[in-house]
C-alpha cells in the first residue's frame, strides 16, 4: 500500500544531474555519528555548486550561489537528522538521500524506515503542517516548546517550507507489500504445485513476523532556484 | 561564562553584555541545546539592561538550535525589563531568514546588520 500527503512526484526524478548517498544500517550510537548529517549536507551543497550554471555577467551570481549553497546545506541536513533520529534502526533497509538538479530547480529526496507504531503520529503532524499557516505554526511550535519543556519543536519541515519557499511531499510504503504483492495468490494462481506452494507462503509469513510491518517514508523537497 | 566546542563556541563578555556565537551548531535535538540555554538564562537572571548577541560568525543553526534561541526571546519578551539586540550579517543566508521569526516573537527585539 502507497500513500501519498503534499506535493510527491517520483516522476521528477528524471534530472539532469543528480547524486544519491547510502547510508547503511549502524550499529555506531548516533550520538556518536550525528556529525556525519552535518558533513554529508555540506558536501551535497559543495557538490551542487560545480554542476550549477549561472550567468557569468550577473553581478548578483555571487550572492546567488551563496545563497543556494546555504540552503541545500539547511534542508539536507533538517532532512538527514531527521531520518537518522526517527529511522527504525531495526529495518535492513539502509537510509539514503539523492539531489536532483534541473534548469530552474533541484529536488531533494530522503528514504528512511519507521515502525508502523509511528506512522499514525507522522501523518497526523503533516496534516497539521500542510493545514497550518506556517507563521502560526511556528509561534505555536515555540510557545509550547518554552511552556512545557518539550524537547522536540518539530520545526524542521516547518522552516522548509516557510522560510526556503519549499513543496513537501511524502510517500509511505508498507515493507511486505512493497516485496511480494499478493504473494499467496500469486502461488494459487501460477503454480498449483500445493508443496511449493505451503512452503512458499510459510517463508513469507515467517519473514514477516521477523520484520514486523516497517514501513519507508520519502520525503521530497522541490524548490525553484 | 563560556561554552566551547570543536566546532562552535558561545562567549559571554559580561563588561559589553555580550554574547559571541561563532562556528557551526547543529547539535542533536533540543536536549543539547539545554547548556547553551541555561547558559543564556543565567545571563538574563543577572538582569542587565541590554544584552547583545553578536550572531555575525555563526555559519549555521539546525532547527533545533533556531528553537532554542527563539524560547529564549520569547523568555525575554515575557520578562519586559531586558532589551536585546541581535547582531547578524547579510552574508550569512539563514540569519534574515529568521530575522522575521525572532521579530515576531518579541516585537522590542532591535537589530544591527552588517
Amino acid at each position: 500500500m502507497v500513500k501519498i500527503f503534499g506535493e510527491f512526484n517520483d516522476k521528477e526524478l528524471k534530472s539532469r544531474e543528480f547524486i544519491k548517498l547510502i547510508f547503511s544500517p549502524s550499529s555506531v550510537p548516533l550520538q556518536q555519528r550525528w556529525r556525519n548529517n552535518s558533513l554529508s549536507a555540506d558536501f551535497l551543497a559543495d557538490y551542487l555548486m560545480t554542476l550549477f550554471h549561472q550567468d557569468e555577467n550577473d553581478p548578483k551570481r555571487l550572492e546567488k550561489q551563496i545563497e543556494i549553497k546555504d540552503t541545500i546545506s539547511y534542508i539536507a541536513n533538517e532532512l538527514l537528522e531527521n531520518a537518522m533520529k526517527f529511522n527504525d534502526d531495526s529495518s535492513p533497509y539502509p537510509i539514503s538521500i539523492q539531489l536532483h538538479l534541473y534548469d530552474d530547480r533541484l529536488s531533494l529526496c530522503i528514504s528512511n524506515s519507521i515502525p508502523a507504531a509511528k506512522v499514525a503520529q507522522f501523518q497526523s503532524f503533516i496534516n497539521k503542517l500542510l493545514s497550518t499557516e506556517p507563521q502560526d505554526f511556528y509561534i505555536q511550535q515555540i510557545e509550547t516548546a518554552e511552556k512545557d519543556g518539550s524537547i522536540s519543536s518539530g520545526l524542521g519541515l516547518l522552516t522548509i517550507i516557510d522560510d526556503y519557499g519549499a513543496k513537501l511531499g511524502w510517500k509511505f510504503e508498507n515493507l511486505q507489500l512493497l516485496n511480494e504483492p499478493n504473494y499467496p495468490l500469486y502461488y494459487i494462481k501460477n503454480q498449483m504445485k500445493w508443496l511449493n506452494f505451503w512452503f512458499r507462503v510459510r517463508k513469507w509469513f515467517v519473514a514477516r513476523s521477523k520484520n514486523p510491518n516497517i514501513t519507508i517514508v520519502t520525503t521530497m523537497v522541490q524548490l525553484a532556484i | 561564562m563560556k561554552i566551547i566546542d570543536k566546532e562552535y563556541s558561545v562567549i559571554y563578555d559580561q563588561a559589553t553584555n555580550t554574547v559571541y556565537w561563532s562556528g557551526i551548531m547543529r547539535l542533536n535535538g533540543g536536549q543539547a541545546y539545554e547548556p547553551i540555554l541555561q547558559l543564556l538564562n543565567k545571563i538574563a537572571a543577572l538582569e542587565p539592561a541590554k544584552i547583545t548577541m553578536n550572531l555575525r560568525d555563526l555559519k549555521a543553526l539546525n532547527s533545533s538550535g533556531i528553537s532554542m534561541l527563539g524560547r529564549f526571546i520569547f523568555s525575554i519578551d515575557r520578562k519586559k525589563n531586558i532589551q536585546l539586540l541581535l547582531l547578524g550579517a547579510k552574508a550569512v543566508p539563514w540569519q534574515q531568514k529568521w530575522a522575521k521569526n525572532f521579530q515576531r516573537l518579541m516585537p522590542a527585539l532591535q537589530f544591527e546588520w552588517v
